[in-house]
């Protein structure tokens, strides 16, 4: 089949280490290119899941997490708790769950912390390697799919990730939900962890577009407080940030209990019915009245 | 679960896929787009492990696309289903794909539509009427008895509309949101199918009986 002559040059391997070098500088090839293909070796076991099975216990600390990031009108909105778990043990209430990739990319932890801490560290070099060769900066599209690439050539030899990775490019905000089974989805809202289930409850009824910066801060604050309260394994200091158009700023640190006593004054109170907010007895007395007045007349 | 079927009419082929990102019980998002165009006149319905369904997908479409580049012809569609097969085959011993899929096409040699059913078992068949998972399962009976050789659009629309009615009476945590691609000819037409107005109809139909019923006694 005489087909067209086509130039297929761009089908060989990418730009680094080759191309790169001719504008980028020498020290660069100091680094080795491919630096996510860290090529850890997988141990040489004949039954390796069982394996998995026997050493998983002496290295999965951190499994219960509350996550969440959405996009809306002013930017994006990152919350997260801090609570790391060994089991039933609250291993540390301080874990750092939002890593900060570089100053417009911002990705979150759940499942294994040290997978997680790892994994996005490797991705901000793979990140700042992109802008080194191109001369600007890496899209929230192609860093997440880096990101999911890397996880996806992992699948199934052990590690455990469910990570957001949110940022503002050319494009605007975006959005993406990557995690270790290779899943990469775009989105506007997504919340990941043990505790994602109370925390959509409260994001999803309170969630509108045209949120202020304040509004959806408190938004993302108030859910995680939520998850925190109902799930066990999430809890500490609940984490805000927002991301703009001149990158992430971290908004405020709130520790769980004082948000909860700030949400629900323990303070003593005379009138206990009025406090509560429920008019179900006043309107019963206000019925007994009427009817009295009634019976009287 | 995914809920994926697809069936040829006349000059055209159908998949619907629905359109839901589901983790364990979390609805993740209700705007993914399970079915990948390979090219203009091609294109497949994935259910399966997410990450697996776009990996394959994609290399798929490269491969597709290279081969039109390499070669200066297109694939023609049962080529594209045994080339994917193949694939499947390779990938059950090896690990990576346990992808089910749907491969729909129209043939412009042999000027018809063709659908390929596929399975991560490395199973192919061309096949007139097909489905995944348990959705695709209830379609099944009603391909059996509606589907008829050389099916008009609006025909082919109102098969969609049974088989998304009944998927959404009968299975427990049935999608709500569908996307239906045709493909004929001259590429692929995508239309948005929300099946709630479809609920609703079902519903106000089933009020009316218990109201018949009430008034007969």
């Amino acid at each position: 089949m005489n087909g067209p002559t086509l130039d297929f040059s761009f089908l060989d391997a990418t730009a680094r280490g080759s191309m790169a070098s001719k504008h980028v500088d020498e020290s660069l090839d100091a680094i080795d290119g491919n630096m996510h293909e860290c090529n850890f070796k997988a141990p040489a076991v004949e039954d390796f899941e069982g394996f998995q099975r026997e050493v998983i216990n002496y290295v999965k600390p951190n499994h219960g997490t509350t996550t969440l990031a959405f996009i809306f009108e002013h930017g994006i909105v990152v919350a997260v708790d801090s609570r790391a778990s060994q089991g039933p043990y609250i291993s540390s209430q301080t874990v750092k769950k939002v890593i900060e990739i570089n100053p417009f990319l911002l990705g979150t932890m759940a499942g294994g912390a040290a997978d997680c801490q790892f994994w996005q560290r490797n991705l901000g070099i793979q990140c700042r390697l992109h802008e080194l060769e191109n001369g600007k900066r890496i899209t929230v599209r192609a860093a997440s799919k880096l990101l999911a690439n890397t996880l996806y050539s992992y699948k199934g030899k052990g590690l455990s990730m469910g990570t957001m990775v949110a940022g503002w490019d050319l494009n605007g905000p975006g959005l993406y939900y990557v995690d270790s089974e290779g899943t990469r989805l775009k989105g506007q809202r997504f919340s990941v962890g043990s505790g994602s289930l109370f925390a959509y409850g409260v994001l999803d009824q309170g969630y509108k577009w045209d949120l202020t910066v304040e509004e959806a801060c408190e938004l993302g604050r108030r859910a995680i407080y939520h998850a925190t309260f109902r799930d066990a394994f999430s809890g500490g200091t609940v984490s805000v940030y927002h991301v703009g158009a001149n990158g992430w700023t971290k908004v405020t640190g709130d520790d769980v209990g004082e948000l909860h006593f700030s949400y629900y004054p323990a303070t003593p109170v005379d009138d206990v019915d009025a406090h509560c907010g429920g008019e179900g007895k006043k309107e019963a007395e206000a019925r007994a009245a009427t009817e009295a007045s009634a019976m009287e007349t | 679960m995914d809920v994926v079927f697809g069936f040829v009419g006349y000059d055209f082929a159908v998949l619907v896929a629905d359109r839901a990102a589901t983790q364990q019980i979390i609805v993740q998002k209700l705007d993914e787009d399970k079915i990948v165009e390979l090219d203009s006149t091609k294109i497949m319905a994935l259910s399966g492990p997410k990450g697996d369904c776009v990996a394959f997908g994609e290399y798929l479409r490269a491969n597709v696309r290279l081969y039109r580049l390499k070669y200066g012809h297109e694939l023609d569609v049962s080529a594209t289903a045994h080339y994917a097969r193949n694939e499947l085959a390779e990938a059950l011993r090896s690990g990576p794909y346990q992808v089910n899929c749907l491969l729909a096409g129209f043939d412009k040699l042999k000027n018809e539509p063709e659908l390929h059913f596929m399975d991560y078992l490395a199973t192919c068949h061309r096949v007139n009427t097909g489905g995944h998972g348990y959705g695709g399962m209830f379609c099944l009976s009603l391909f059996d008895k509606h589907w008829v050789p050389n099916m008009s659009r609006a025909q082919a629309m109102d098969l969609v509309d049974l088989c998304v009615g009944e998927v959404c009476e009968r299975l427990v945590t049935a999608p709500t949101d569908y996307l239906v691609k045709i493909v004929d000819k001259n590429g692929c037409e995508t239309i948005v199918y929300d099946a709630t107005d479809r609920l609703k109809k079902r519903r106000d139909l089933m009020a009316d009986v218990a109201a018949r019923m009430a008034s007969m006694n």
